[in-house]
């Protein structure tokens, strides 16, 4: 069921093969012989892309990441770049451009012989060097730091830094290793935009390894989501949110409302499912079977609506009572614990619009939502 | 803000708080400095007391102007030019008067022996003929022994009356004053210490230099190992250190000498005759074979903390940015674990210039350090002055590297695992 819910997903981007700049077939990894940590990964990557391979922690990204980079080899499969095999071909040989998850700045070096290092070893001129190092301290707004040592800067500088090394020998790919992981929100949301910014004026690929979802949902062109060696789904952040595959997606990317249930009846767009607590609810089968097979229900919070008493009920398929059991304000939206159908963990997202209905614990409402938005997912 | 900065800030009992804050502060500084004080005692008695008391030796010269008081006195005022007159002689026999009575005449005699051979058989005849000695006691005592008559002796004696002394340093140079108080070479047959020193610094070297080649790789794979083999062969670096000094030492008496394990084992193989066993113990290569295993784990045990601190991930930053394997190492690796060696080097070569027992059981005569000399000089030839003069070059031999690395790499950089 799984398996074929994979296979019947959108393709966010066309899959030219013969246009591809990087391609893992068939990839897997096991350190100990024994577990596999990837297990058949399939990624296509175009020239200029931004991927990004997102997952719980021990899922297999950074593993694949590792492989790209040469670190690590796969004990299945092969990697290619540029339509040639790498796996041969160690790290220092690829020309890939990679920042860490520590940034891995040499401490014993100024920035700018950190920036050096990579044009030195590829024995450019002074001149050549010091013109491509400026460039880059020039790309990352960090003129004058040349002469400092990593230690003298702050985290996002250091950041800034490790970027910059990346970049100053003109990769056509660079990987990122939870690059901003070590950096707090204010920072890390304002390098996620110097990062864009830099992709998409020089062009270069990235591959971006992250479990920050909304880190992800961001900056990627196309999202990988990982679980357990395996990749979910692959597809563009507006089709994960939107229309998650399965119910792993659903709950790793953004906030998801769960209804365990049964299907009672399958149409051909949509399905009749009977909850556990007995209530039933129409919905869209994404990943289900036939009637009488589980399933999740999936709904996202802002897609729940309070229903006044005037009219306009009619709009949802589905409509039920609720009782308000717990009311946090968050500035520019209100979320509402609810009890309903047996279920009080049922989030609901209000805008903080003008005349909004105030909410108190304990106070019975009515909530609605289509079927368009609750999608059946596998159990 | 109700409170104008001026004010200064109280406790509850209108003690100002900054007064309050430096009490409790040297409060807590007392009560530290209890704990310590049975240390502190202990490091004074057997470390501090010891160390003053041997710097002091090595200048003290107290035998001439406390035995030869009377004749230093009349000395007073000699040119120097030709021999002295009457008065002298009759003061250095009173002198060795009181001292044949008082039974002190053997500190003097071989303090001046130090200075110029033959002194001691000269005081000593002299002293038991004193008996006989009548004045005029210049043409007697230049009778009874005719060095009484050289104008060497009598500078000695006018130079060796102050109370400190920079001679037992010069002996511990080979060097000595020469009649006239000019600083000359000791006679060719007489020279030692300086070969020793030289021999000591440069075999520390050596055996610094080995074990930083033997120690660096298996520090490296400490480091970097997974923790379950890296805890195994921790524990064959430290195996050493728990076993006893003299059993690792004469172990190697038992595998390098001439009848030992290596030679027998080659040969049994034929790679060497049996009438052409190697001499490999009781010689230089003894001492170096034996001190740079002994020495080893204070090499790897720095090397391995700094190396510790090294994230992999700096090695691979390196290599994907292009750098081959070694490039990679020496550009990266090594010069993050410079502390690691420089740690590691001065503790073994400090450890290694003042170390005696390994060299005393396995150097022989070749392999001996300057160490053996001091041991000598407070053992047999009773000489406590010329060791204490030697010691104290090989202490401010230590202090001038622990300065020199203190101010290039840090001592705060020096740990052990």
């Amino acid at each position: 069921m799984n398996d074929s819910a994979v296979i019947d997903a959108p393709q966010a981007s066309p899959q030219e093969t013969n246009s591809c700049f990087a391609r893992f077939v068939d990839v897997q990894k096991s350190y100990d012989g024994v577990e596999l940590v990837v297990k058949g990964f399939n990624l296509d990557i175009q020239s200029g892309e931004f991927v990004t391979l997102l997952g719980p922690s021990g899922s297999g990204k950074t593993t694949c990441l590792m492989m790209m980079a040469g670190f690590e080899t796969p004990t299945h499969g092969e990697i290619l770049l540029k339509g040639k095999p790498i796996s041969g071909l160690p790290p220092h040989k690829r020309g890939i451009g990679m920042v860490f998850q520590n940034y891995a700045l040499f401490p014993h070096m100024t920035v700018a012989e950190n920036l050096a290092f990579p044009l030195e070893v590829r024995h450019l001129s002074k001149a050549e060097v010091q013109q491509k190092v400026d460039r880059a301290l020039a790309m990352v707004r960090l003129e004058g730091f040349g002469s400092r040592r990593p230690a003298q800067l702050s985290g996002g500088q250091q950041q800034r830094v490790a970027l910059a090394r990346a970049l100053v020998f003109e990769p056509e790919l660079v990987l990122m290793d939870e690059p901003l992981g070590a950096l707090d929100k204010n920072l890390r949301e304002e390098m996620q935009y110097e990062i864009k910014r830099i992709h998409a004026s020089l062009g270069v690929t990235m591959i971006y390894v992250t479990h920050d979802q909304t880190e992800a949902l961001t900056m990627s062109d196309r999202i990988a989501v990982f679980n357990d060696g395996v990749v979910q789904q692959l597809a563009t952040p507006e089709t994960l949110y939107e229309s998650p595959d399965n119910a792993f997606v659903a709950t790793f990317i953004g906030e998801n409302n769960r209804l365990m249930g049964e299907v009672v009846e399958r149409l051909d767009e949509r399905c009749e499912v009977r909850l556990d607590s007995g209530e039933r609810v129409i919905a869209k089968p994404v990943a289900v079977g036939g009637a009488g097979s589980r399933t999740t229900l999936s709904l996202r919070p802002e897609r729940v609506a309070l229903i006044a008493d005037d009219g306009d009920a009619e709009r949802y398929d589905n409509r039920f009572p609720a009782i308000v059991k717990e009311v946090i304000y968050l500035g520019d939206h209100l979320r509402t614990r609810l009890e309903l159908c047996g279920n009080d963990e049922f989030i609901i997202k209000t805008p903080n619009a003008e005349g909004h209905p105030s909410l108190r614990p304990g106070q019975s409402v009515t909530v609605g939502w289509t079927w368009q938005d609750c999608r059946a997912l596998d159990a | 803000m109700s409170q104008s900065p001026a004010t200064p800030l109280t406790t509850a009992d209108g003690v100002p708080l900054k007064v309050s804050l430096r009490r409790a502060v040297r409060r807590s500084k007392l009560k530290a400095l209890l704990l310590a004080s049975p240390l502190l005692a202990f490091l004074l008695i057997a470390f501090v007391m010891p160390i003053v008391d041997m710097l002091w030796r090595s200048v003290d010269n107290p035998e001439v102007s406390t035995h030869l008081s009377r004749t230093v006195q009349a000395l007073q005022g000699w040119d120097g030019e030709s021999l002295p007159e009457e008065p002298v002689f009759a003061a250095l026999v009173a002198d060795l008067r009181e001292g044949k009575e008082a039974r002190n005449l053997g500190l003097l005699s071989s303090r001046l022996n130090y200075e110029k051979s033959g002194m001691r058989s000269t005081i000593s005849r002299t002293a038991r003929r004193l008996r006989t000695v009548e004045p005029p006691y210049r043409e007697a005592l230049i009778a009874v022994n005719d060095t009484w008559g050289e104008l060497d002796t009598w500078k000695l004696i006018q130079r060796e009356a102050v109370p400190y002394t920079l001679s037992y340093y010069l002996a511990a140079v080979d060097r000595q004053f020469g009649p006239d108080g000019e600083i000359v070479k000791v006679p060719e047959y007489l020279e030692i210490h300086v070969e020793l020193f030289w021999r000591t610094f440069w075999m520390s070297a050596v055996i610094t230099a080995l074990t930083l080649l033997l120690g660096y790789p298996i520090a490296y794979l400490l480091a970097t190992l997974p923790l379950r083999h890296s805890n195994l062969l921790m524990i064959l670096v430290l195996l050493p250190f728990w076993t006893s000094l003299l059993v690792r030492t004469t172990t190697w008496i038992a595998i390098l000498q001439s009848q030992g394990v290596l030679n027998d084992m080659m040969v049994a193989i034929g790679l060497i005759a049996d009438e052409a066993r190697w001499q490999m113990i009781h010689n230089k290569i003894g001492t170096i074979v034996a001190m740079t295993h002994i020495l080893l784990p204070f090499m790897i045990l720095p090397l391995y903390s700094v190396m510790k601190t090294i994230p992999p991930s700096y090695m691979r930053a390196a290599r994907s940015l292009g750098g081959k394997p070694l490039l990679s190492f020496r550009r990266v690796y090594f010069p993050l674990t410079i502390p690691g060696i420089a740690a590691g080097g001065i503790l073994v070569f400090i450890l290694a210039i003042g170390y005696y027992i390994t060299p005393a059981l396995v150097g022989g005569q070749s392999g001996r350090f300057i160490t053996n000399y001091i041991a000598y000089h407070m053992q047999t030839s009773l000489n406590w002055g010329l060791a204490a003069a030697i010691a104290s070059i090989l202490l401010a031999v230590v202090v001038v590297f622990y300065l020199v690395f203190n101010r290039l790499i840090g001592v705060d950089k020096v740990k052990l695992g």
